[in-house]
């Protein structure tokens, strides 16, 4: 080869940056520019094969640019839908987190795309501060903390006397183990006004005395209302779990505990001590829509939906995934995409016939007085036209006054 | 409103929350004109919406978030702050 070879680091960097730099992004051209720099130092390189090797670079990054009209919307819901039909047949619900049952696989991609208000198993994943995640017996105080704690859990006997009131023997041992005392559940059962309460420390019992007589067709409801008492935790989170995980940290293995809770309730548990707030996940996508906002929840749909696929061991793009959670956080607020596609998108009254109800919805565009513009591909169709779809696409507008007008009505 | 403020649990420092930025109506109005759009093209946010409550920004200006994407490092995409209508 004739040209000359590069003699230092520096100089293969600008080299590259003058023949990379803003034709591709970012990440890409660190990428490139550390692998070039590896086999520069293994091999050395000449001028002409870094110039080889940028202008190969940019063809293949400009050729995997989307063109424009091209139709990404049906590609991504084909390139979902498709995979999706291969999981239909396999687990409904599947023992993810060992201790309790996760909704995956199909009903669970349709639970994330239906936008329902509440995952019918939320759960949340809590990592901790440092000073906690590495220890079990710190993490276990912050899952006694977040567990919730009801009487059921620690009773061992419950008697229930219209005349002389209430009497609970409560289990010390489960007691010791979730970290509740007799203080602690007295203070919990005054919240339920049934009178006065007599707590023995010694024989681990409290006897309510009740003001009057307790109707007898209430002791059912009483005993209930006792029991389901929540002593302590934070509300809406049933069941913690600790798992130890092996992570990567500063190029060092440690170990780290992270709590998995049944129920979700992410308020709270940002605030209780020990959790770290920035990492405290749920899978309730309404729920971090409404208390970290909009973009967190495009970053928990697509998060959710990976996550479904990966573990059925699909392989989908995550391009595709992004556009639907775009699409799903268009507008400000987290929307479902149902059978009509996302809800009230659909403006041409053709294409809204197409599908359903055909003469219903004729009627009312007709008494409605309503236009169609035909913005879409179905309508389009039907007319009989070219669909709006790549070539499709491209118009030629002879006068420039004319485009101010048509931006107005396609719209 | 948040609790969180006040007891040291910020969510603009949550890993899913990108970074917000409220732009002055000049640096909006340049992107717009860059974009060639009007603001009510962009992708909305609402103003009830934490976040813009946490940054502070109203109705009618325009966010810049730098997005952590998956494929491209940081992206930058911009949304418009509109009156809560539900």
């Amino acid at each position: 080869m004739a040209s000359e070879k590069l003699s230092s680091e520096a100089e293969v960097e600008e080299y590259l940056r003058k023949s990379l730099a803003n034709r591709v992004s970012q990440t890409m051209y660190k990428e490139i520019l550390s692998e070039v720099l590896k086999t520069w130092r293994k091999h050395g390189l000449y001028i002409d094969e870094l110039k080889a090797i940028a202008d190969e670079v940019v063809k293949r990054y400009e050729g995997s640019i989307v063109e424009p009209g091209e139709p990404v919307g049906t590609v991504a819901a084909q390139s979902i839908g498709e995979p999706s039909t291969q999981m239909t047949l396999r687990t409904f619900h599947y023992a993810g987190v060992k201790e309790f049952n996760v909704t995956l696989g199909l009903p669970r991609l349709i639970e994330i795309v239906d936008a329902r208000k509440k995952p019918s198993t939320p759960y949340m994943e809590i990592h901790l501060v440092e000073e906690y995640s590495g220890s079990e017996d710190k993490a276990r105080e912050v899952q006694r903390a977040i567990e919730t704690t009801t009487v059921e859990n620690i009773v061992k006997k419950i008697d229930i006397d219209p005349f002389t009131g209430i009497t609970i023997v409560l289990d010390k041992e489960m007691m010791g183990d979730k970290g509740v005392t007799i203080n602690d559940v007295s203070k919990a059962l005054e919240k339920l006004r049934l009178g006065e309460i007599l707590a023995d420390e010694a024989e681990s019992t409290i006897s309510i005395v009740p003001k009057e007589l307790i109707d007898f067709s209430k002791l059912e409801k009483v005993r209930r209302n006792v029991l389901s008492l929540r002593i302590k935790g934070v509300k809406g989170v049933k069941k913690v779990i600790i798992q130890r995980r092996t992570i990567q940290r500063e190029g060092r293995e440690v170990e780290e505990y992270v709590l998995i809770a049944e129920g979700s309730n992410l308020r709270d548990v940002m605030s209780v001590e020990g959790v770290d707030y920035r990492r405290v996940f749920t899978n309730n996508i309404r729920e971090v829509e409404e208390i970290l906002g909009i973009e967190a929840a495009r970053n928990a749909i697509i998060r959710e939906i990976i996550s479904v696929l990966e573990d059925q061991g699909l392989d989908v793009d995550i391009r595709h995934v992004m556009l639907v959670a775009d699409v799903m956080t268009w507008s400000g607020s987290v929307k479902q995409i149902g059978r009509h596609g996302v809800a009230g998108e659909k403006s041409s009254v053709l294409a809204k016939s197409a599908f359903e109800m055909t003469v219903q919805k004729l009627v009312e565009a007709a008494l409605g007085g309503e236009v169609d513009f035909l913005p879409g591909v179905a309508e389009n169709v039907i007319v009989g036209q070219i669909v709006p779809v790549g070539t499709g696409m491209v118009e030629l507008y002879v006068k420039p006054g004319l485009r101010e007008e048509r931006d107005e009505s396609s719209q | 409103m948040l609790r969180s403020k006040s007891k040291k649990a910020d969510i603009l420092e949550h890993e899913w929350v990108p970074k917000h930025e409220v732009l002055s109506p000049e640096e909006a109005a340049e992107v717009l004109k860059e974009l060639g759009v009007k603001p009510i093209q962009l992708p909305w946010i609402k103003a009830s919406d934490p976040i813009v409550r946490a940054i502070g920004a109203r109705v009618g200006e325009v966010i810049k978030i730098h997005r952590r994407s998956h494929t491209s490092g940081e992206t930058i995409v911009y949304r418009y702050v509109v009156v809560d209508v539900e």
